[in-house]
């Protein structure tokens, strides 16, 4: 089993033709007008060429990285964004209505705080729920998984889940730890001890506010998909369409915790390494089928404790790479584009990371030197960044052009160059964010002879 | 044998460097010294992260394996001499307003304190008032304010020109760092520097209580 995804397979290419047709042919989308078809056509044109490293696109496509800043530009907060799904919506519309960047992240971050509440989620606070109104949701590092529970995670990642893991970061679904194992159940004779468990009051009450919140999830994607048909039907593409992440960050993120993790890799490094193996093929199924289920191609993948200052380029490719590899694979097998976010720097990463399959995926870089990207990583595929957010956030309009001129400059020679920001835009001055996509549309044009 | 405890805990071998310091505490060995080869290793670790050649696990398992000696010290350690080496200076710090993220923080924290300093740790989601609070109490020369979300520059910013009209600004410096906190931003906060981490974060509160020029 470990053997599978080292290597691309033979039907890559075709699968990832035929994604990239389905994602351009834009089947489903209410168009406004035929112009608004032509232009969401040309828009992920000018992406698809990028990636592919074939041609340049005839412009450098902007798609800066909206985060929560629609919200604050729309003059709401964060909790009627997580609470009032019009006024999410109506944030989004009025940011891509004013600001008309090539492609958006569609608001699937600003997750409902509702489902939340009716779970009781403790892996997070919200506003409202920990923070305040005007705050963004954060995460509340903590051991959810212990290290001498690695081997029940190896042996049942999903059971493992079911039991332990969400009963300890849902409160509403405690009872899920009396959930049978499901491979036991397998003869006439383990059907009555098998259902005991539902027969429970708890257990009852665990599955009923999963249908309570999956009830409100419909509602907020229904919300979403309006919105979606409204921003696409006017000729702009999505940036991203599914996610997952590196196996390494699901277990450090949430399970384990950075201190853990890190220490684990001297104290536990074969049950880790095991432990990422397991997860591997979860994180390929789960980036295909919620690209597959907007008709995209670019998982949008965070990538978190691999970055420099996290662990030695020794550590990176013992723990962290072997498995994100092998997620870049099974996604590139079935046709998708792995987006991938390294976020913080990756400058002592760069000539690991190379090791990719040619014009099939997508760096993108928030506080990594472009110009080396260029040179190393821009060889084989199409790289994206990376605007700081602390100019961003504090700058002039001039000095962010200023450095929209030099990163085009830099990394957008001859294409292969999305043209995005570090990070997230919340927090970012309005006149700034304007200035970066204005100047960069009309600078980040490929003149006849520069290619 | 402290040489070979030194060894083991620079090199990150846990549990012989455990088990040696256990014999050492076991057989009589003064545990005051016993500490103070841990804190050798931890300097050769500190330097070794400066380099490149050590990262964030290193430093972690390092400080991990401090807790666990010092824990096993403590009874062999006669109630009235002190563990604590002289104080090098005194630091206050915090997740600034509107930030609930902590653990860049507490590894500053931990390396600070693991170098001498007495350091306060307000928490996180920290208003300007309570550093302000901390100041005056406190009288430290350093103040960290950190945080990870882009939203918390201005509360950075807002908690500096707070601590500037209360009168305190000229008896502290102010370090920034965390997240995409960067010269760019601290120049903006109005902070006196930025550090990429933890160990920068050990050198500039040395740097400063070492010069002290601002007092």
């Amino acid at each position: 089993m470990k053997e599978r995804f080292l290597k691309v397979a033979s039907c890559a290419d075709e699968n990832q033709e035929a994604q990239f047709n389905t994602w351009l042919s834009g089947q489903g989308i209410p168009f406004v007008s035929s112009e608004a078809a032509a232009d969401y056509q040309a828009r992920v044109t000018l992406m698809k060429d990028a990636i592919q490293l074939k041609k340049p696109p005839s412009r450098i496509p902007i798609c800066p990285s909206a985060g929560f800043f629609p919200i604050q530009y729309a003059g709401i907060n964060m909790y009627d964004a997580m609470y009032d799904y019009e006024a999410l919506t109506g944030a989004w519309e009025k940011f891509c209505n004013d600001l008309t960047p090539d492609a958006y992240n569609a608001p699937t971050t600003v997750v409902p705080g509702r489902i939340l509440e009716i779970l009781d989620f403790k892996l997070g606070q919200w506003p409202g729920h920990g923070v305040a109104e005007d705050s963004e949701y954060q995460y509340v590092e903590k051991e959810y998984m212990k290290a001498d529970e690695y081997p029940d995670l190896i042996d049942d990642p999903s059971g493992f889940f079911m039991n332990r893991f969400f009963p300890r970061i849902f409160g509403a679904l405690e009872p899920l730890q009396n959930m049978p194992l499901l491979p036991p159940v397998n003869e006439i004779p383990c059907i009555p001890p098998a259902l005991f468990p539902f027969g429970d009051t708890d257990l009852q009450a665990a599955f009923s506010s999963l249908a309570k919140a999956g009830e409100e999830a419909i509602r907020w994607r229904d919300a979403v998909r309006r919105l979606n048909g409204k921003i696409m039907g006017q000729g702009y593409p999505a940036f991203s369409g599914g996610f997952t992440k590196a196996p390494f960050d699901v277990i450090g993120d949430t399970l384990r915790g950075t201190r853990e993790v890190l220490m684990d890799m001297y104290r536990h490094p074969d049950e880790l390494i095991e432990a990422c193996e397991r997860i591997t093929p979860f994180m390929i199924k789960s980036g295909v089928a919620s690209c597959k289920a907007t008709g995209h191609i670019m998982p949008f993948i965070p990538l978190h404790k691999g970055a420099d200052g996290f662990m030695s380029e020794e550590q990176f490719q013992k723990f962290y790479w072997p498995t994100l590899r092998k997620v870049i694979i099974g996604l590139v097998d079935a046709g998708m584009v792995p987006q991938l976010f390294a976020e913080g720097a990756y400058n002592q990463r760069l000539d690991v990371i190379c090791d990719v399959p040619k014009g099939k995926v997508l760096w993108w870089f928030d506080l990594t030197d472009m110009v080396q990207a260029k040179k190393t990583v821009g060889q084989v595929a199409c790289i994206a960044g990376n605007v700081p957010l602390s100019l961003l956030c504090t700058a002039t309009a001039d000095e962010v052009k200023a450095y929209c001129k030099s990163l085009i400059d830099a990394a957008g020679k001859d294409g292969g160059f999305i043209f995005s920001t570090g990070a997230g835009m919340q927090g970012s001055k309005p006149e700034n964010v304007k200035a970066m996509i204005e100047f960069s549309k009309d600078y980040g044009i490929y003149q006849k002879g520069d290619n | 044998m402290s040489d070979d405890l030194v060894d083991a805990m620079a090199n990150m071998r846990e549990t012989e460097a455990m088990e040696l310091a256990q014999k050492m505490l076991d057989g009589g060995e003064d545990p005051l010294q016993v500490l103070e080869s841990c804190r050798t290793a931890l300097e050769i670790v500190g330097q070794r992260f400066e380099a490149g050649k050590y990262f964030l696990p290193e430093l972690i398992m390092a400080g991990e394996m401090l807790k666990i000696i010092s824990q096993s010290a403590k009874p062999f350690i006669k109630k009235e001499c002190s563990t604590k080496a002289d104080v090098r200076g005194k630091v206050v710090i915090g997740s600034v307003k509107g930030d609930i993220h902590d653990i860049g923080k507490n590894i500053v924290t931990f390396m600070l304190d693991i170098n001498g300093f007495e350091v306060h740790d307000l928490g996180v989601d920290v208003p300007a008032e309570k550093f302000v609070d901390a100041i005056k109490e406190v009288q430290p020369e350093i103040v960290g304010m950190c945080a990870l979300l882009t939203t918390a520059f201005e509360s950075m910013k807002n908690t500096v020109e707070v601590i500037e009209d209360a009168g305190l600004r000229d008896q502290i410096k102010i370090m920034v760092g965390g997240g995409t906190v960067d010269e760019t931003v601290k120049e903006y906060t109005g902070a006196d520097a930025y550090g990429a981490d933890a160990v920068a974060a050990v050198k500039l509160s040395k740097g400063w209580v070492e010069s002290k020029p601002y007092q």
